[in-house]
């Protein structure tokens, strides 16, 4: 299964202008983006039905505006970047998946990076067979916002004293600011921290042991907890 | 004054000397409340801080360890296969000190006189206090293994309290002639850290398997059955076949004795010569818990809502010394501990709420390269003790993917944890 690239239809200005625009193989390789695509599924839907979840769903992505996907909180970063009418355009992507943070300081957008180009590019291919571009996903109609069970925890007003102790669980793998092997949650916004506990919670998303602290957390105990991370800062 | 400390002085007598710290315990301004934390560990650590940090310098505390550098034993089989340096394994207390107020005070604690409610220095000295924290972690049982003492574990060494002991048991390990044969003599329950002396096992494996390749390891172990068994056994038959054999109760595991002079292991009246015996004996709770009389038998029952002696009240014992229920006595267990302790107590002195007691535990093994194991749980308060609501294990026949992820997270954890216990 090799799909092919559609070109990009309208690449906009760059977030920095510094890049040198590769154009992109022809040839890329689809079915090693969908095996690269697991890594990003951990927060991220494509596809039919998409919705957010740690992170925007991605329908649509290559022309789309960045961030800009409604009923999703983004960092500053990146709705600034938006606003500034900044789009993704395949050559941003390959840079902003490079490496996240260096090309977009700020983002909340916890991951490594893809170091290699023939990577980035497959999964850049890969987005694109399955989310399509921008055109395509404006037809697919507008996002529906959080779903009635994070809606529910958004809802509750987070106690911080209660979610500072309960925070003492989490800490002895969650570091205060960095963590490399385990991700930072401090200073998470409580849409993406409620979403991320909550996907946990319902088994949605795999992980054996976020998936058993998860478990017995309550409405009233993520909402706490996601008032205190909220306040905490990364340094 | 009732010092019960004729034992434990003895157990600790040789390393008192350089010990002998002066005492620099804060000049007393009467108001605040003072909380004494005995043992810098896993439980020690994470109190003092939080509780210091927690009361925003409403509560004097005062932290008593012998060691400036606390090497965790966490990791410190890595460090045996290779996978980590000596001196990653160590913490210091200055940060404890300088960001958050704790009074370090680098001595052993020799007794408690509860109705005075003061701690016995060893280099002189009595410590007051309005609540007691002990963590000191375990100590051995004499006389467990027969022929085997702390008297001989400079050719034996246990390894089980990390520091030289572990170094020792490196050089020894790098030492063996080839196809010479390491030796393991496994604790009863109950003890520190259930799966380690089979971490242990793979990661000395893994350092022959490069470097001595047909030498063989040799487990005595007195247990029917182990923490993790199925997922160490597979481990160890995909990755050291026919280097390792496990003599079980059933065969005499449980009917060892030693030599260390000789340096031979009997295995049920069958004698044969070892180059490394590694011996971890029996188990108890730190001598400072039976000085201070607050033991049942070999641990100190403790109260599973805020971790007070079921002795006296004003008492709180941490982490491995803890007959607490259902949690293994492992770091996290320890660290998930004293933050519900610090809590309770600094509720006790200031008008901060206390708030529900919840424990968990997560203990990650490495068998080999990027093949990483964990089992987990969560545990919540009862009448009768710490009791598991539920938990997690690796399975058998899981990816590479997965198991070298599981080998990242605990990487991540203990810097995590570390940070959590030295700030
Ligand atoms: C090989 C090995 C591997 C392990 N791996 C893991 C792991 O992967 N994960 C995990 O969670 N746990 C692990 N553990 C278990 C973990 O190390 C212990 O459970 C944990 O350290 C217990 O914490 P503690 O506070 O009870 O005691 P400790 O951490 O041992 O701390 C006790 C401290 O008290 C001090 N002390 C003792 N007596 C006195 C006294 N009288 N006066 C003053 N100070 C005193 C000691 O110097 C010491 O610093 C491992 C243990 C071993 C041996
Ligand atoms: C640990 C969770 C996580 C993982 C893994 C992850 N992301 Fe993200 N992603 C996020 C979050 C959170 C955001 C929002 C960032 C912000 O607001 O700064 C985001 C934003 C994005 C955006 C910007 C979307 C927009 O609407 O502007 C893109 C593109 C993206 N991610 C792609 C990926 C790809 C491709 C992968 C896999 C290689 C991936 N992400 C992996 C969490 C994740
Ligand atoms: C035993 C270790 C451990 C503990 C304790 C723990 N976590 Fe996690 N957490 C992890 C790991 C590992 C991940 C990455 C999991 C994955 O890949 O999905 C994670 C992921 C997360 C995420 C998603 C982050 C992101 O960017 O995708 C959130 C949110 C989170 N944890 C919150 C918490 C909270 C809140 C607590 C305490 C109540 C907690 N965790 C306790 C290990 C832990």
């Amino acid at each position: 299964m090799t799909g092919k690239v559609i070109p990009s239809c309208k690449v906009a200005a760059l977030v920095a202008g510094t890049l040198s625009l590769t154009p992109f193989s022809a040839s890329a390789d689809a079915e090693n983006g969908e095996r690269l695509f697991r890594a990003c599924a951990a927060c991220h839907q494509i596809g039919e039905g998409a919705i957010n979840r740690i992170g925007p769903q991605l329908n649509g992505l290559v022309g789309r505006l960045i961030g800009t996907v409604d009923g999703y909180d983004y960092s500053d970063t990146l709705s600034e970047a938006g606003a500034d009418g900044d789009v993704w355009s395949e050559a941003a992507l390959s840079a902003f998946l490079e490496d996240p943070r260096g090309y977009l300081p700020g983002t909340s957008m916890v991951f490594r990076g893809i170091r290699d180009e023939t990577d980035r590019t497959d999964l850049i291919s890969y987005l694109i067979q399955e989310g399509g571009t921008s055109e395509a996903a404006a037809e697919a109609g507008p996002e529906s916002g959080p779903s009635p069970e994070i809606a529910a925890i958004l809802a509750v007003e987070g106690d911080v004293a209660y979610g500072e102790y309960l925070s003492s669980e989490c800490t002895a793998c969650h570091r205060g600011a960095g963590g490399e092997d385990i991700p930072s949650i401090a200073g998470l916004a409580p849409s993406v921290f409620i979403a991320g506990l909550s996907a946990y919670r319902t088994g949605e998303r795999e992980h054996p042991v976020m998936n058993m602290v998860a478990s017995r957390l309550g409405d009233e105990e993520i909402a706490a907890l996601a008032a205190y991370f909220e306040a905490q800062t990364t340094e | 004054m009732n010092f019960n400390r004729r034992a434990f002085l003895s157990t600790t007598a040789a390393v008192g000397a350089t010990l002998a710290a002066p005492m620099i315990v804060r000049a007393q301004d009467g108001a605040r409340p003072r909380v004494v934390v005995v043992g810098g560990g896993a439980g020690g650590a994470t109190a003092a801080r939080y509780i210091a940090r927690d009361s925003e310098g409403a509560i004097d505390v005062t932290l008593i360890e012998p060691s400036r550098a606390y090497y965790t034993c966490f990791f410190s089989n890595l460090y045996l296969g290779g996978f980590r340096e000596f001196d990653s394994l160590g913490h210091t207390y200055g940060n404890l000190a300088s960001s958050y107020g704790v009074n370090v005070v680098h001595d052993w604690a020799t007794g408690v006189d509860r109705d005075a409610k003061t701690v016995r220095l060893a280099g002189g000295g009595d410590v007051p206090y309005d609540r007691l924290v002990l963590s000191p972690g375990i100590d051995f049982k004499n006389g467990a293994v027969p022929g085997w003492s702390t008297a001989v574990q400079n050719r034996m060494p246990h390894a089980y309290k990390a520091g030289s002991q572990t170094q020792l048991l490196r050089a020894q390990i790098e030492a063996m002639p080839e196809g010479g044969t390491f030796a393991m003599v496994a604790p009863p329950n109950p003890y520190r850290c259930p799966p380690g002396p089979y971490e242990r096992v793979s990661m000395v494996a893994h350092y022959l398997k490069e470097n001595n390749p047909t030498a063989r390891i040799l487990i005595a172990d007195p247990k029917e059955t182990f923490s993790k068994q199925a997922l160490f056994e597979d481990g160890w038959l995909r990755h050291y076949e026919g280097m390792i054999e496990r003599v079980g109760p059933d065969f005499g595991g449980g009917n060892v004795e030693v030599d260390a002079e000789a340096m031979t292991l009997s295995i049920d009246g069958d004698v044969q010569n070892v180059d490394v015996c590694n011996v971890i004996p029996a188990m108890q709770a730190g001598g400072i818990v039976h000085a201070a009389a607050l033991n049942e038998g070999d641990w100190a029952p403790v109260s599973a809502y805020d971790l007070s002696s079921r002795l006296d009240e004003s008492v709180h014992i941490l982490g491995d010394s803890a007959a607490q229920g259902d949690m293994p006595k492992s770091g996290f267990a320890a660290n998930s501990q004293a933050k519900v302790a610090a809590n309770a107590i600094v509720a006790a002195f200031t008008d901060s709420r206390q708030f529900p007691a919840r424990f968990s535990n997560t203990c990650w093994s490495l068998i080999d390269t990027d093949d990483g194991i964990k089992v987990g749980a969560n545990y919540e308060a009862s009448d009768e003790g710490i009791v598991s609501t539920g938990g997690f294990v690796s399975e058998v026949g899981e990816t590479d993917e997965v198991r070298a992820e599981t080998y990242r997270e605990s990487i991540g954890w203990y810097d995590a944890i570390t940070e959590d216990m030295f700030g």
